[in-house]
């Protein structure tokens, strides 16, 4: 089950903690990977350590012309891209009273903007060939909120939006459209946090620890996969019971 | 020319799976011949293949009839 063999998939922010690991699982299950992100260095890394079946190609989410040479470079590296997983996200935290302009901004523009423009870029060979898997790395904020996060969770509530109506759009041409919403993941993000902020947050996760980027990896593999054909139009909590919506 | 006319309707036939007979000059593709709108889409995509050309979307918007679509690419195509 589950085996990807033959299949492609380009992956945002492969360069992240989340990001990493889901492109390790895929290519783990057989799939050739493209690995997307901004710092060229830490891509040629992961490329190296993947071996085999691993393209790199460095690009920034808040660039339409970038997005349009990733979506082509990658189809050119890999023949074709079967799977998309938009991970790629930042943010710039701030109550929004104090929140600037430039904040709200850019993180609409590189977690939703960027996210729809590459999926509409690369969703032309999909509907071809009748056949794809694209997954929204959204957040479990983007369902429950989070203060200081108002941009945030606003992109990644945006996410699910839009995965829902391209679900609705791409289903009868055998593209499924969904979206994982991880809880408080161990990652570079959640290892600035004091132990005291560590433990308050852990006091809300009824499985008592934080989630493992390899466990988000998984849900990914899942909907990836053509045991997955069925599910559309979903978002897939892995949050340790945190939200159970 | 007319090897145009023949192809964009041999498209039009394969893609949305209609008679060769109901694929006339103005017969629309919406609603004539049974297609949604990512039909059109697709046939788009597909003339912009076999004619080597580029269909914008705001002359793709335009092209509702099987005619519409032959008269765009005698106008456009390269081969």
């Amino acid at each position: 089950m589950f085996d990807l063999s033959g299949k492609t998939a380009l992956v945002t922010g492969a360069t992240g903690g989340i990001g990493g690991a889901i492109a390790r699982a895929l290519h783990a299950q057989g799939a050739t990977v493209a690995l997307a992100g901004t710092r060229a260095d830490a891509l040629d890394q992961l490329k190296t350590a993947l071996g085999e079946r691993a393209h790199a190609i460095a690009a920034r989410m808040d660039d339409p012309a970038d997005i349009e040479r990733l979506a082509k470079e990658a189809e050119a590296a890999m023949g074709k891209i079967d799977i998309l997983v938009n991970n790629a996200g930042i943010t710039r935290d701030n109550i929004s009273m104090r929140m600037k302009d430039e904040e709200w901004e850019k993180v609409l523009q590189v977690n939703l903007t960027g996210t729809f423009k590459l999926t509409r870029a690369v969703m032309r060979g999909m509907m071809k060939r009748r056949l794809g898997r694209v997954i929204n790395i959204t957040s479990i904020v983007g369902v429950t909120g989070n203060p200081g996060q108002a941009n945030y969770a606003a992109a990644k509530a945006g996410l699910i939006g839009m995965s829902k109506s391209l679900a609705q759009e791409l289903a009868s041409r055998g593209i499924t459209v969904n979206c994982i919403a991880p809880g408080f993941i161990a990652t570079p993000m959640t290892d600035v946090l004091t132990e005291e902020q560590r433990k308050t947050i852990l006091t809300r996760v009824p499985a008592g620890r934080l989630g493992t980027s390899e466990e988000i990896a998984a849900g990914v593999v899942y909907l990836s996969s053509d045991e997955a054909a069925y599910v559309t139009g979903q978002t897939l909590h892995i949050n340790g019971g945190m939200a159970m919506i | 020319m007319s090897d145009i006319a023949e192809r964009v309707k041999k498209i039009v036939v394969e893609h949305l799976g209609v008679e060769a007979a109901q694929v006339k000059e103005d017969a629309k593709f919406i609603d004539d011949l049974g297609a949604d709108s990512l039909d059109t889409v697709e046939l788009v995509m597909a003339f912009e293949e076999e004619f080597g050309i580029e269909i914008p979307d705001d002359a793709a918007e335009k092209i509702q009839t099987v005619g519409d679509a032959i008269g765009f690419i005698k106008g456009n195509a390269k081969s």
